[in-house]
């Protein structure tokens, strides 16, 4: 087989993945700060998909326009969801955790499926059928486009946690919880400011996909699965282990598709978490438990 | 003092309840006979089947008004959604016949259907598929499972039959296709079936490499890479209406326009695929189960889909649930009554020669199948559908080869 053919599917592999890491950094951010494993993180995704399916539809508005307005719906929604919902269960059993957010995401799932009906949406923009050639390499422009905004969003991501002040708290917080405390900072208030920036990377990732893949009602669980084993991979906690982890992903399956069989594609991606778990259960940068 | 004589005793319990059966069956036996057949449609109708189960029920939605025209009687339609699943289709077939349906109707995809005629064998209840070409279906030794659809075989048979036929009318054809199929129940038959079937036919061509893929696959573009780089003159292909859908997009962004699509199944030809895909969707050839367009029902049918459905163009999903309906309305009329046995006998006795599919009608063989249900091949060309083979049913020439995707602006 030519050398170009591993290339394309390899380009796009790795285009795919970067958006599959946007949508695990939020699991990741949350996770890492707030300590709540978001088992609603796919279907929290297909609610951003769907926002930018209704907006197309109805006002013509192109999904990359709308990239950054959906992402503030899905962290005011995120962050009200904390301060609301889940702030409760924060010092509850981790269970009550987990049998929270799972009923939450069968909520969304069956809330989307009562308003949209069960059948696939799909998004057509202008540029849908559009393709880059660069000698050889073809380059999908709807998958280059969200591959493109999603290394933006991360890096914006990056730059906040990093240098903010606010970021910098929300660093305190995941990193001594009860210094946090002492030295006066409203832990609350970072909690959910962290679960709202998670919602918010989610939310990105969703409005990018719809350029890539049909909408379903259904097509939340999947993607909870993939952002667990992309965070498991990547390092649980570490941002970006979570893109590393995205974009290794989103590579191993379009190798595996086309080296091996295609229908089998997904078995490779979870070979990868098995060899994982077995030889580097922190993940590839994630920490060792002291 | 005991009052024995003033209570009911066993027999007068036994004689009481046998009574109030029949005084409660009365009404359903007087209905069974002089009311409509309930007869439960099953079909996809949500899922990722869900575009071709709708296209089927424009099929059910436009028969009332045919069979009453043709002198048959009223079918009571209950509709039932598998949901594209086999375990929701076993489901509804269980829960629909306990609701009272008298006969099944069903349900387009082969492991649904087959989970349905489990169902119907065991219960007892007549089940007309419509759509589904698993071969295993009728060699159950079934006797209340009917197909009036072509076997996979069949459907290879008469596919590769058509495709000389074409080739032979373009004064062209492909030397090497790469096969390309769903990895389902149906593609999976499919795929046996052509291996088993191409040799007889010497084709022109040669199979470079088969390629399976996910039946709920989201992105074909792994796939369509790997059939492009076999360097493959043509697609041969065994699809869906969603994965039809996902390979267009895929051959239009790789920048890859075969000589010819070649499709053994659904998907290319379907409404849906049309609507969305526009000028994207003319030049595939489909070599499936059709209709033929000079029978006098074919002309009716089009004409009640026109009017109930404008802009739709008749395809096989519409063209064999109606028939699927022709065939338990014309039972129901000669059985003269709603009892499941009665039915089945009318049913295997069959004889309908003014129908619409191509072939001499519909009659099943003592497994249940039409076995002379034929194919037909026909192209995408400005929104319509034209058939160009077989002979006796073509009303167009084929274009070939397929214009590039590229050159569509």
């Amino acid at each position: 087989m030519p050398f170009d053919v591993y290339l394309n599917v390899a380009v796009s592999g790795v285009l795919t993945g970067l958006v599959y890491g946007l949508m695990a950094l939020g699991l990741s951010v949350i996770f890492g700060v707030v300590r709540v494993v978001n088992f609603a993180h796919g279907e929290m995704m297909s609610i951003a998909m769907y926002l930018a399916v209704v907006l197309f539809a109805g006002l013509h508005l192109d999904p990359l326009i709308m990239l950054l307005p959906i992402s503030a719906v899905l962290f005011v929604f995120g962050y009200i969801l904390q301060v609301r919902l889940i702030n409760p269960f924060i010092t509850r059993p981790e269970y009550t955790q987990f049998l929270l957010l799972v009923a939450l995401a069968i909520i969304i799932v069956n809330t989307l499926l009562i308003i949209f009906g069960p059948d696939a949406r799909t998004i057509q923009t202008s540029y849908a059928y559009d393709s880059f050639q660069l000698g050889s390499l073809i380059l999908d422009a709807p998958k280059l486009y969200a591959g493109a905004a999603a290394i933006v969003f991360a890096a914006a991501l990056f730059v906040f946690f990093r240098f903010s002040l606010i970021g910098k708290a929300i660093r305190a917080c995941a990193d001594n919880y009860t210094g946090a405390l002492v030295v006066g900072l409203d832990v609350k208030h970072l909690y959910a400011l962290t679960f709202a920036l998670g919602a918010a990377c989610v939310g990105a990732a969703g409005v990018m996909m719809t350029l890539i893949v049909d909408v379903t009602p259904t097509i939340g669980p999947t993607y909870t699965l993939l952002a667990f084993v992309i965070v498991i991979t990547g390092g649980l906690g570490s941002m970006p282990g979570a893109l590393i982890g995205g974009v290794l992903i989103g590579l191993t399956e379009a190798l595996a598709g086309l080296l091996f069989t295609p229908s089998a594609k997904s078995m490779f991606a979870f070979g990868i978490l098995v060899l994982v778990l077995l030889f580097r259960p922190q993940g590839i940068l994630g920490k060792r438990a002291t | 003092m005991t009052h024995t004589g003033m209570l009911p005793n066993r027999r007068h319990m036994l004689g009481g309840a046998a009574a109030t059966a029949v005084t409660l069956a009365a009404p359903a036996i007087v209905r069974a006979q002089g009311g409509a057949l309930k007869v439960g449609v099953l079909l996809p109708r949500s899922g990722f089947e869900a575009g071709i189960g709708q296209d089927c029920q424009r099929g059910v939605d436009v028969a009332p008004a045919i069979l009453k025209s043709l002198g048959l009687p009223d079918l009571a339609v209950m509709d039932g959604d598998t949901e594209s699943s086999v375990d929701v289709a076993r489901a509804r077939a269980e829960k629909m016949i306990g609701e009272g349906a008298q006969l099944l109707v069903g349900a387009f995809d082969s492991g649904q259907s087959t989970a349905i005629a489990q169902v119907a064998e065991q219960k007892g209840i007549p089940f007309v598929i419509n759509i589904a070409a698993a071969p295993d279906i009728t060699e159950q030794g079934y006797k209340f499972v009917f197909r009036n659809f072509p076997t996979a075989a069949m459907i290879l048979g008469d596919a590769f039959a058509n495709q000389k036929e074409v080739f032979a009318i373009a004064g062209a054809a492909p030397k090497t296709v790469v096969f390309m199929h769903v990895n389902d129940t149906f593609g999976a038959a499919m795929s046996k079936g052509i291996g088993a079937v191409m040799p007889k036919f010497n084709m022109p061509y040669s199979i470079l490499e088969e390629i399976a893929y996910d039946p709920a696959a989201r992105d074909l573009s792994v796939e369509v890479a790997k059939a492009k780089a076999t360097g493959a003159e043509a697609l041969l292909v065994v699809s869906r209406l969603n994965d039809a859908m996902l390979l267009t997009r895929e051959l239009v962004k790789q920048r890859w326009s075969p000589q010819a699509i070649l499709s053994v199944g659904p998907g290319w030809y379907e409404d849906q695929y049309i609507k969305t895909l526009g000028k994207l969707a003319d030049g595939p050839l489909s070599f499936v189960p059709w209709y033929d367009p000079n029978k006098k029902l074919s002309q009716v049918l089009e004409a009640a889909l026109a009017k109930a459905y404008p802009g739709v163009n008749l395809n096989t999903n519409q063209v064999f649930t109606f028939e699927a309906l022709l065939v338990a309305a014309d039972a129901y009329k000669r059985a003269g009554s709603s009892d499941p046995k009665a039915l089945a006998d009318a049913i295997r006795t069959t004889n309908i020669t003014d129908n619409v599919s191509i072939g001499p009608g519909i009659q099943f063989n003592a497994k249940g199948q039409n076995d002379k249900v034929k194919n037909g091949a026909i192209q995408n060309r400005g929104g319509k559908l034209l058939t160009l083979a077989p002979k006796e049913a073509a009303n167009a020439k084929p274009e070939w080869p397929m214009k590039s995707y590229q050159d569509r602006g």
